[in-house]
């Protein structure tokens, strides 16, 4: 049970800092359509955490709601992966980081959405479908920043550069969860190739693989990110919001 | 449950000002469905046409003459209209990333989200007359045009999400659902979607006041604290008093406006008390008393000197406002570029597969 | 900068199977992809539709039968005077 807990905090971690990170963008985007798109974005990515911090607290059974998980442990409790918690950059990273994400997450929901645990799989169904959008949504950005102006392309470049090595992170094995996360990564390879190539893009070496997350040792940028989403949270012990 | 529903029952068949859309967007299907006359004839004035027209309340529509003066006044005010609903997603956004649970964390983005899409549906109906949105956004952005000013003070704590939610988008359909008569066609079609999506809005912030009226003592005060500092700013919203008001004849002559300034200021305080009261809040106006006389409230006006200074730019987050939307627009620049280059591209390939 | 970099597009949206697409008003966005994924976003956040068209607005010729040709001037086809929010969606609502 410990185990399932662990996996299902983890996905829960990856979709709430993710979720986090793109209200972050709301009035900021490069054009006013895409101010809505990411805030959709967001919106299911944080209906997903729900779900699944939701579960994550029933499974451990010691009476911790969605919102005692999100916003009353530390940083060294929280599983998610160092992908999501790296602060936003600009659109390109942005994009990158989605891109990337969405990649993995599209595989793993899908995959989820056939796994023996019923409350799994229906989250899995429902995700999958958010993720496949979302996936849309980052590869047609990354195509056209990586095949626009050649300002845009050196960005992009630059922003999966930076973003790549933490992709090696979600694909560490994983036998005994529901979806050992291992078998996704023909998937992603095979997505990621492909939007890279049509954008011109140069796919990194693979090298140095930055990873902790699943066991709690982040970035430096999680305690900030984790300070200001509980601030007011913690300020209040106990109230109703 | 809460928020405008308390209105009085003669305010429309759906009760209260939701009501009032619904029964607006009724109207302006009858008046579509009414036998029309046809295009001006052969011999007839236009200028004529046009008054027959606004007073048969049938709309004016974008291939319709229509004077100069209104096409500019309908240009002005749609525009500003948009820039407040853009502008309008700052304050609230600022909580975004620590709305104290995850439940009103997605309210709120879905919440500002709207106000993006609500500034777009209005841009898109001022681009009917005649001017782009690009030359709208750059007016704003060397604040050639202006945004409402409510917009230019803090949300210092999260009860003024739940303040900015009850009065401002209180003060803000007050005033939009006459708009929803308004005689050109674009503009009442986008103000009853925009009201009639924003009817949630003002329901979330009343929620979040009431939650926190009747909760610990610092969330109540916080509460309080919030609808004292909002109160007065939401009721200049409605604009100068009547006798200062300089656009408002010609406007109503032309049913783009369909009360006055203080006629539409009246019905939010009146609207407020009864929903102050079952808040548990107080209204920060020792003089608001019920009037037998009048059938209304009387209460103290706003300080319009200082909304005139706010409107010159001096509120406490003018500049803020303006360099976040400056820098949102400029840091933007190099994706807008890349895909439109990325769009001219894929038309060049086209062509020559073609 | 001009208007080239994102035109405009006219959106019209499938409410229910059995109905016709109508039009629900208009976007800018680069390119045709780009426009059918901001529609989606825009005008059917609240589940207003099944199906989405958009159209270049430029690609639209107006006619306008209530109106004197002789007194519109040869820019009354002009992307920008197409009717928007011609929207009456199906069926009256509340009555």
């Amino acid at each position: 049970m410990s185990e399932l807990f662990d996996f299902t905090l983890g996905l829960g971690d990856d979709a709430l800092i993710a979720a986090q990170r793109l209200g972050e963008w709301t009035s900021r985007a490069p054009e006013m359509e895409e101010d809505i798109a990411l805030a959709n974005i967001a919106l299911d990515q944080l209906g997903a955490a729900r779900l699944l911090l939701t579960y994550a607290g029933e499974l451990e059974g010691a009476g911790r709601d969605e919102d005692a998980l999100a916003y009353l442990r530390g940083d060294r409790e929280f599983r998610n992966c160092l992908l999501v918690e790296l602060p936003n950059g600009d659109f390109g990273v942005t994009m990158a980081k989605l891109f990337l994400l969405a990649g993995y997450q599209l595989p793993l929901y899908t995959a989820l959405s056939g796994c023996a645990d019923e409350r799994l799989a229906a989250i899995g169904a429902k995700a999958r479908k958010e993720s496949a959008y979302h996936l849309d949504h980052a590869s047609l950005w990354v195509k056209r920043l990586g095949d626009g102006t050649e300002e845009s392309h050196r960005r992009m470049q630059d922003a999966v550069d930076q973003v790549w090595p933490y992709t090696h992170e979600l694909f560490t094995a994983d036998p005994a969860a529901p979806v050992d996360p291992a078998t996704l990564r023909a998937d992603f390879d095979a997505v990621v190739s492909a939007v890279l190539d049509e954008a011109t893009l140069t796919r990194p070496a693979d090298g140095w693989a930055p990873g902790g997350g699943r066991d709690g040792v982040h970035t430096e940028h999680l305690s900030y990110l984790l300070a200001e989403m509980q601030v007011l949270h913690r300020a209040h012990p106990g109230a109703r919001w | 449950m809460y928020g405008n529903d308390f209105a009085p029952p003669e305010d429309g068949p759906g009760g209260g000002l939701l009501g009032e859309v619904e029964a607006a967007e009724a109207a302006l299907r009858e008046a579509a469905a009414r036998a029309r006359r046809g295009g001006p004839a052969p011999d007839e004035d236009f200028a004529a046409y046009f008054t027959d027209v606004i007073d048969a309340d049938q709309k004016i529509e974008p291939r319709d003459w229509m004077p100069e003066a209104y096409r500019k006044t309908l240009i002005r005010q749609i525009a500003q209209h948009a820039h407040s609903e853009i502008i309008g997603m700052q304050p609230e956004g600022n909580w975004i990333s620590r709305a104290p649970s995850l439940k009103r964390k997605a309210i709120l983005l879905a919440k500002v989200q709207d106000e993006a899409g609500h500034g777009l549906y209005l841009y898109a109906a001022a681009e009917t007359l005649g001017v782009s949105r690009d030359e709208l956004v750059e007016l704003l952005i060397d604040g050639r045009q202006k945004y409402s000013s409510i917009f230019n003070y803090p949300t210092l704590t999260w009860a003024d999400v739940g303040a900015i939610g009850w009065l401002v988008d209180g003060a803000a359909i007050v005033n939009q659902v006459p708009l929803c008569r308004c005689s050109y066609g674009p503009y009442a079609r986008a103000m009853i979607r925009v009201c009639k999506e924003e009817s949630f809005h003002q329901r979330q912030g009343y929620e979040i006041l009431h939650t926190m009226a009747h909760g610990t003592p610092d969330q109540k005060a916080m509460a309080q604290d919030a609808v004292d500092r909002w109160w007065y700013p939401s009721l200049a919203m409605f604009g100068p008093p009547d006798g200062d008001s300089t656009h408002s004849a010609q406007s109503m002559a032309w049913k783009i406006k369909r009360f006055s300034n203080d006629e539409l200021r009246q019905r939010f305080v009146d609207m407020c008390v009864q929903q102050a009261e079952i808040l548990g809040l107080t209204i920060p106006d020792p003089d608001l008393r019920w009037n037998e006389q009048r059938q209304a409230h009387d209460y103290t006006q706003p300080d319009y000197d200082e909304l005139m200074q706010v409107i010159k730019g001096n509120g406490p987050c003018n500049r803020q406002r303006m360099e976040h939307r400056r820098r949102a627009h400029s840091d933007g620049a190099w994706v807008r570029e890349a895909a439109s280059a990325y769009a001219a591209k894929q038309r060049n390939k086209e062509k020559v597969a073609a | 900068m001009s208007m080239d970099h994102s035109p405009l597009w006219e959106v019209f949206v499938r409410a229910r199977r059995g109905l016709s697409h109508t039009h629900v008003g208009s976007l800018h966005a680069p390119d045709a992809e780009l426009a059918l994924r901001n529609a989606r976003d825009l005008y059917t956040r609240r589940q207003e539709g099944v199906s989405i068209w958009v159209v270049p607005a430029s690609a639209i010729t107006a006619s306008s039968p209530d109106e004197k040709d002789a007194f519109f001037d040869p820019a009354a086809d002009k992307v920008y005077r197409h009717p928007t929010f011609y929207e009456v969606p199906d069926g009256v609502a509340h009555l």
